[in-house]
């Protein structure tokens, strides 16, 4: 059962991820993106971070991509349509070079993960496995999160909010509407 | 218990969609969310291999260090979005080639 609403959820976040690319409508990919992000919670939801997964339905499904939607109406109506013009450029692949790339990568990456076998996984891992030091369901994830970011984490969380605050403002100043900008 | 492979199966699989929609796409719009998908196949990544640390939660700490890194990434990408498409009146990267020799 686990198994299968596993793949359930593996099979919502390919198929849908892989019509936003494929879609030419702007509007109906940003949507279809709310189905992947939704599938990608449920998927940590079975790697036992469930607070994790209701970060990233928090943050990305209420903040991100009504953020993307409203820049994406702030915008005018030709962007609707992928734009198909391809002389001049100098950034953008035609797709097939772009497919052929991504396809590439992904053998690259199945080749890696087809020939790492599961007899040498890294020490900590082995080591975890055989003392149970690994996160069972029946554990209270959030608390222990709580006081790991409080106590060993304490500089990166500091550093990360010092940041978080200075893209805030940076945002800020560079979206608003002034003379000089 | 879901063995690795899967989730690394999977997000391997996201990520390279994500990077076909960075490299192929003609609006930025769509560029941002081809990093976003990236981000999240990383993030799959860190989660899926967290679960074997229970000592010090290594994985599903720095995953949120990442959602929060992805979200601050997302708003200025935004900003300077609109900033260049009230210049250019166009967000397709192609056209703004104000650097160019």
């Amino acid at each position: 059962m686990d198994l299968f609403l596993f793949y359930a959820f593996a099979f919502l976040a390919i198929t849908s991820a892989l019509l936003v690319v494929s879609l030419k409508n702007t509007a109906r990919a940003l949507f279809l993106f709310f189905i992947v992000l939704f599938a990608m919670a449920g998927l940590y939801l079975f790697a036992l971070a469930d607070f994790v997964a209701i970060t990233q339905v928090l943050v990305y499904v209420g903040g991100v991509l009504i953020l993307m939607i409203f820049a994406f109406m702030l915008s005018n109506k030709e962007l609707l349509s992928d734009l198909q013009d391809l002389s001049g450029s100098f950034i953008t692949l035609p797709n097939w070079q772009s497919l052929a790339l991504s396809l590439g990568f992904l053998g690259l990456m199945s080749y890696g993960i087809w020939q790492w076998d599961q007899a040498y996984s890294p020490a900590w891992m082995e080591q975890n496995i055989r003392t149970g030091q690994i996160i069972l369901s029946r554990d209270n994830n959030i608390n222990q999160l709580g006081m790991m970011f409080m106590s060993r984490y304490i500089l990166p969380f500091e550093i990360i909010s010092i940041f978080l605050m200075m893209t805030l403002i940076g945002a800020a100043h560079i979206a608003r509407k002034g003379d000089e900008a | 218990m879901i063995p690795i492979t899967h989730f690394l199966v999977v997000s391997a699989c996201i990520f390279c969609i994500g990077l076909y929609a960075v490299i192929s796409k003609r609006n930025a719009i769509m560029i941002l969310v081809g990093i976003e998908l990236m981000i999240n196949a990383a993030i799959l990544n860190l989660v899926a291999f967290g679960r074997y640390d229970k000592a010090d939660y290594g994985g599903q700490v720095f995953a949120l260090f990442a959602i929060v890194l992805a979200a601050a990434a997302v708003a200025v990408g935004l900003s300077i979005i609109l900033m260049t498409y009230r210049k250019y009146k166009t967000i397709n990267p192609d056209q703004i080639t104000d650097l160019r020799d």
